[in-house]
């Protein structure tokens, strides 16, 4: 079936990091009036509110909340629905509401997200975390998400047989160059912190779950996001600096003992980014920046790798040859990345497009990528349960 | 099929139950619908040998709500050696597995089940049963 080119038309983002004065509908409606107000809509417009948010139950008590959120905001009786995948909650709800708008069933939308995580403490937060991983045959063993990834790290350490404590001040670096950019990102968690960061301070600091350090680690954050989006043709006709979407992915997989030895080439990240590729009709060589969930550092690692940048075992290297870096081949993370500039999990997936659209807009000021037409975004949901890719551009989809 | 109180009794008696697949040979364990291979449903209840090798391992210094009196922990990924693998953990102190490092992957381990208490969001309401992988060899 043909799809309608869509378009996003404003984005918003709170401040990422601690908001024990707002509840997740406050964090929600911040963000979203801040895209409304240069959406050049009226509320009437919007038909539809798709909401991400992973664990309100476990932070707040709170399940349900899309139909408090619509209310709150404006939007009183659209049809309201939550969408739950992990840390690719709002990923997920961005790629229903583009299909839903691509296929002709609403003109234009909202879709966002919002999270609690650093309010909830890390004991409470740690295991709202750990209810992404298989509830009883990894829960039972304690696995928590640095574990996933620490295990994920051993793994790669031996097959592409690098030392690990090579491998480990590698992935040093991806901490040092995520804060580095988190910290002149205004609306990152660690605004202002960590911009100095060296590789010896990220191996140095405290052991979460060995190899990993808390600086391989993104932080507990609180934070809300929220993107309007419309049918190109709508867009045109009302702002004049649409940036488009362009192709989208999604897949997933079981349990981490399901996928074995894959975990570290992450297949269901593969098969999302080439969908998405597919759709965008373009290759990994288009893509002019990206935002990649680094939740640890060996996951930028991993990603980079999955979604065709680097030959699977290299990317290690790219990141200490600077090829990641602002001013490499493909910067990843100009936002600071989930380590920079924080994780409210179900705020992250519409946080990351929001960066992208700023981005492409030329009004990502402190981190600008140069001439930058194409930004693609990638969110996992899980240990690798849930894989999301976007695609965008500042042209309409190439036939 | 072989429930999950099914599976973890057997673990606590030192056996692995899996499921054998009558149409292409594979063994799927922890038990689920299908075959993980093949998407059969022609399975057969099977017990596996319960030795393996341990393919990764971390300690867990940082541990979730209703986990934390058991810190340090160390989280293992064993390959059985029927092809499955399977989440446990490590019977060996916490300190000692991170100072011997990558040289655990590949060493052999038994597999066995240890009670711990539930805790409030784990599926069992009356135990959790730990699958414990312990080493074959001296280290």
């Amino acid at each position: 079936m043909e799809k309608r080119d869509v378009a996003v038309l404003g984005v918003g983002q709170t401040k990422f990091g601690y908001h024990s004065d707002k509840t997740l509908v406050d964090l929600f409606a911040e963000a979203f009036y801040e895209a409304f107000e240069e959406s050049n809509i009226e509320l009437k417009d919007i038909e539809a509110l798709y909401y991400g948010n992973f664990v309100g139950e476990m932070t707040d008590g709170s399940a349900n909340l899309s139909g408090f959120i619509a209310d709150d905001i404006g939007l009183k009786g659209v049809p309201a629905r939550r969408f739950e995948a992990a840390c690719a909650s709002s990923s997920v709800a961005f790629r229903e509401a583009y299909l839903a708008v691509a296929h002709g069933m609403y003109d234009c939308v909202v879709v966002g997200g919002s999270e609690r995580l650093y309010n909830a403490g890390t004991a409470i937060g740690t295991r709202a975390l750990a209810t992404a991983v298989d509830g009883l045959h990894e829960m039972t063993a304690g696995l928590t998400f640095p574990g996933v990834f620490a295990l994920a790290a051993r793994i790669y350490s031996k097959k592409y047989e690098i030392p690990m404590d090579e491998l480990h001040e590698k992935m040093a670096l991806v901490s040092v160059k995520n804060h580095k950019y988190g910290a002149i990102n205004p609306k990152a968690q660690f605004y202002n912190k960590f911009g100095d960061l060296k590789v010896e301070d990220v191996l140095k600091s405290k052991v979460i779950c060995s190899p990993l350090t808390l600086f391989d680690c993104c932080p507990m954050t609180d934070g809300g996001s929220a993107v309007i989006i419309a049918s190109a043709d709508f867009a045109e006709d009302v702002i004049d600096n649409p940036v488009y979407i362009l192709g989208t992915g999604q897949s997933g997989a079981g349990g981490l003992f399901r996928q074995k030895e894959d975990i570290i080439r992450a297949i269901p990240r593969k098969k999302a980014a080439e969908m998405a590729y597919r759709e965008a009709n373009l290759t990994p060589n288009d893509i002019d920046f990206v935002e990649i969930h680094d939740c640890f550092t060996i996951a930028e690692i991993i990603a980079t790798e999955a979604m065709g940048f680097f030959e699977y075992g290299k990317g290690a290297d790219a990141i200490a040859e600077g090829e990641t870096w602002i001013d490499g081949k493909l910067p990843v993370n100009p936002d600071g990345g989930l380590i920079g500039k924080g994780h409210p999990v179900g705020a992250t997936g519409t946080s990351q497009i929001y960066s992208v659209v700023k981005q492409l807009r030329g009004e990502f000021k402190y981190n600008p990528v140069k001439n930058a037409e194409v930004g693609m975004t990638d969110t996992l949901g899980g240990d690798f349960g849930t894989l999301v890719n976007v695609i965008l551009g500042l042209h309409r989809r190439g036939k | 099929m072989v429930t999950f109180q099914e599976y973890f009794d057997a673990l606590l008696e030192g056996k692995v139950l899996g499921l054998k697949c009558n149409d292409c040979g594979a063994y799927t364990c922890p038990p689920k619908a299908v075959c993980d291979n093949c998407n059969s449903r022609n399975l057969e209840k099977a017990e596996l040998s319960g030795k393996g090798r341990i393919m990764s391992f971390t300690t867990t210094y940082i541990a979730p709500a209703g986990y934390d009196k058991e810190v340090p922990y160390v989280v293992a990924m064993v390959e059985l050696e029927e092809g499955p693998w399977i989440v446990g953990r490590l019977d060996i102190a916490g300190e000692k597995a991170d100072e011997i490092g990558q040289d655990l992957i590949g060493e052999e381990v038994a597999v066995s089940g240890k009670e711990f208490p539930t805790e409030m969001f784990y599926p069992d309401k009356k135990r959790r049963v730990v699958p414990v992988f312990k080493l074959l060899t001296g280290v």
